[in-house]
């Protein structure tokens, strides 16, 4: 009796026993995932801010930038061009366009260096001396300002007006100690002269380095490279997103829709989806071949345009809209639909009263990271002309345009390093900015509209 | 003054084009090619578009072949106005260019450019001959009447004027336009074997890197590998004399002046191509020629020299002006 009571108190010790250090192994399995887990998350978080914190520290002084603000008197000595042409009673339209375009031109070739000069000397006289230097120091787009100023408003020729000027690029680069301040003569881009005056104005507080909204503000420049900014590309993606908001998402919703809740169950249909799944893995680049070769070569679409990037994006963002989608509507339990056919209610009011408003949050956010990845993406854009240089703010989607990532490549490619460098990591910032933007929302919505089952 | 004589005669034939209905819808001239010409290009169009009422041209890269090839795909309002190249059109191009309908191809030079060999300024300074590029850049070299597989690894091997640096090349790949005068101004210049097939192999253990990517590739290429020696367009070495030490070749430093002069061995013309059909049709396009060849845009002083720009001197201005007023048309 009692030896098998001692056997029956020894197995249960043996069972325990194997129990207890097969526990303690599972415990330590367990263990060491979440510390695999933890360490790659950790490694993730710590790239990020390796990034970030370069992208930022560097990008960030760009959005700063040297100028002087001076008082321009408009001579009208050097400003001789006379008054604005006003449309006389018996005069053709043609007529005064013309007088008002040789107006135009003889308020281009006014000396405007010299009125950009003589403001300077005004605020610092003992400058004159060095009249020839001065013209370095200010960045070539700002003449061409001060003349749209007037062009715009002729009764400032004679007046006096406080302007803040960009200074040059060269000069915000030595000004900024962005190029190293020891390095011989030879091997400097600025005269000794104009080096000195630059610390000079820096020292008396003339020439300050101020926030600019210049990368705001305007398109892209090479014959001034201070004046560079980022409108132009900004408004190129702008009409490239909208583009994609009225092609890829109604489309790729309604694709989902049929295929999800109405298309019948055969090897058809099997094809078009194993085809969708292999095109959102088809490099982007594909698309802007596919593009040049239909919508330039053969639909004949403006190169550079908007237009045609948007509808390249379109193709590649599609497959991602529509599998998104699909899932949102999978998601939605059968329940539902069951319920609403047996009160009676046709498909058509089953999948559009009942079930997509269920999916709705899952397809915008879907969408709208579907748009994100489309905001961000460069290569097929560049076979479709948009990686040109576009120094006008495009005003409709047909005109020539750059976009947000591909401007980040053209600048990466500048010659003028010292500067670009920081415009650069700039435009990065503003693209990282516009993404992290179209993610919250899609989080925000998700959340706002999620159902619980 | 000149400028603004030029400024004056393409204001009116400005006013003149103006008057003929546009037969196209497109308003802006579209311009593509290579990107050395790039910068020079966009500047232009950048001041033109100030200084007319016409919008700013629009500039393209792709290369030079990538441009002229866009250039010969057809006339029309979705091809290219102007292709920009870093080298003569070839027959074939013109061929195809003939094939699409674009038979009016006007040859525009507009200057020079020169091609530098630069290290990192931290290193040591460069006295090259195209006979010590080619020994370092070849595969096989002639040794004794034979050729062998390349044994220099190191500069100082194969001169003792040279630093005492490991061999790495950056060279532009044959994409650019560039690579095409570095093998013939400098390598086949300095080659020294017998069959001339064996000038152009070059070596493959790593030493040579072709970029086919911008100057500023190379650029990044030399920080990252302090003993590497670069090939830049003259432009983008003046832009960056704080980070890049340039090479004498024989002796002579590129600059301005020597590359002008012809003294400094490696340097190349820089063309653009106009379509005549689109001329009259896509406005603007004689006054951006016209506005290009003026002393003041693309002359001795201009901003396209301070960016590098070897301008040309009078004659050759008076000539490139003269070709295309008369509508000089490429022939093969």
């Amino acid at each position: 009796m009692s030896s098998t009571m001692d056997s029956a108190a020894d197995k249960r010790d043996q069972i325990q026993s194997r129990v207890a250090s097969s526990l303690r192994r599972r415990h330590a399995k367990e263990r060491r995932f979440r510390m695999f887990g933890l360490a790659a998350v950790m490694i993730g978080l710590a790239f990020v801010a390796v990034l970030f914190v370069s992208i930022f520290s560097r990008g960030l002084p760009a959005f700063w930038q040297s100028s002087m603000t001076l008082d321009v008197y408009f001579n009208p000595e050097i400003l001789d061009v006379g008054p604005a042409p006003v449309r006389q009673q018996d005069e053709s339209p043609r007529d005064f366009e013309q007088r008002q375009q040789s107006w135009r031109t003889r308020l281009t070739m006014a000396n405007w260096n010299k009125v950009m000069q003589d403001a300077l000397i005004a605020a610092k006289p003992e400058l004159e001396e060095h009249r020839r230097s001065l013209r370095k120091l200010f960045t070539n787009g700002e003449k061409y300002r001060l003349r749209d100023m007037v062009a715009e408003d002729p009764s400032l020729i004679g007046q006096t007006h406080s302007v803040k000027l960009l200074a040059d690029a060269e000069v915000d680069v030595w000004v900024r100690g962005n190029i190293d301040r020891s390095l011989p003569d030879s091997r400097l881009q600025l005269s000794p002269e104009v080096r000195r005056i630059a610390d000079q104005l820096h020292d008396e507080g003339i020439l300050k380095v101020a926030f600019s909204t210049v990368l705001f503000t305007n398109p892209d420049s090479r014959s001034s490279p201070a004046s560079a900014g980022l409108a132009g590309a900004f408004m190129g993606s702008l009409f490239m997103m909208m583009v994609v908001i009225c092609l890829a998402v109604p489309v790729g919703v309604a694709s989902a829709i049929y295929l999800e809740e109405f298309a019948p169950q055969n090897k058809f249909v099997d094809l078009i989806e194993v085809n969708i799944n292999n095109l959102a893995a088809v490099p982007s680049i594909v698309f802007g071949l596919l593009g040049a070769s239909i919508f330039i070569n053969y639909l004949r679409l403006p190169l550079s345009a908007p237009l045609v990037g948007g509808l390249v994006l379109s193709l590649m963002t599609l497959p991602t809209v529509i599998i998104t989608t699909r899932s949102a509507l999978k998601a939605v339990p059968p329940s539902i639909r069951q319920a609403a056919l047996a009160l009676g209610a046709s498909r058509v009011q089953t999948v559009f009263q009942q079930v997509l408003p269920l999916a709705v949050p899952g397809i915008l956010t879907g969408s709208i990271i579907g748009i994100a990845q489309a905001l961000g993406e460069t290569a097929p854009l560049l076979l479709i002309g948009m990686n040109a240089f576009v120094a006008n703010i495009p005003a409709t989607p047909f005109e020539q345009s750059t976009a947000l990532p591909v401007q980040i490549y053209l600048w990466q490619g500048n010659e003028m390093r010292n500067f670009f460098e920081a415009r650069t990591s700039a435009a990065i910032i503003v693209l990282v900015l516009l993404m992290i933007t179209l993610n919250a929302l899609a989080i925000w919505l998700r959340k706002k509209f999620e159902t619980r089952w | 003054m000149r400028f603004k004589k030029a400024l004056g005669l393409a204001f009116a034939a400005a006013s003149m084009t103006a008057a003929a209905a546009p037969a196209m819808a497109r308003d802006t001239i579209q311009i593509a090619g290579s990107s050395t010409v790039l910068p020079y290009a966009s500047i232009v169009a950048e001041q033109f578009g100030n200084a007319f009422q016409f919008k700013t041209p629009v500039v393209g890269s792709g290369g030079s072949s990538g441009g002229l090839r866009q250039f010969c795909q057809g006339v029309g309002e979705n091809t290219i106005d102007i292709a920009n190249a870093s080298r003569p059109i070839k027959s074939s191009e013109i061929e195809s260019c003939g094939k699409a309908g674009v038979k009016q191809i006007l040859e525009v030079r507009f200057g020079y450019d020169g091609i530098v060999f630069a290290s990192n300024a931290s290193k040591g300074t460069f006295k090259l001959k195209p006979e010590y590029v080619y020994k370092a850049i070849a595969a096989e070299v002639p040794k004794d009447g034979k050729m062998v597989s390349n044994p220099y690894t190191n500069w100082s091997q194969i001169d003792k004027s040279l630093p005492d640096q490991e061999i790495v090349l950056v060279i532009p790949a044959s994409n650019h336009g560039t690579r095409e005068v570095f093998e013939e101004k400098v390598v086949e210049e300095g080659c020294t074997a017998k069959d001339e097939d064996a000038c152009l192999q070059f070596r493959q253990d790593g030493r040579v890197i072709e970029i086919s990517g911008d100057y500023t590739e190379t650029l990044a290429r030399l920080q990252a590998q302090a003993d590497a020696v670069g090939v830049f367009g003259l432009g983008f070495y003046e832009q960056n004399r704080d980070r890049l030490k340039v090479a004498t070749i024989d002796g002579v430093t590129p600059s301005l002046e020597t590359i002008g002069s012809g003294e400094y061995p490696v340097s190349r013309p820089l063309f653009f191509y106009v379509k005549g059909e689109h001329i009259g049709s896509i406005p603007g396009i004689e006054e951006y020629v016209q506005f290009f060849l003026s002393e003041d845009v693309s002359g001795f002083g201009s901003q396209l020299e301070e960016a590098g720009l070897i301008p040309l001197n009078d004659e050759e201005r008076e000539q490139a002006v003269a070709n295309f007023e008369d509508r000089k048309v490429v022939s093969k």
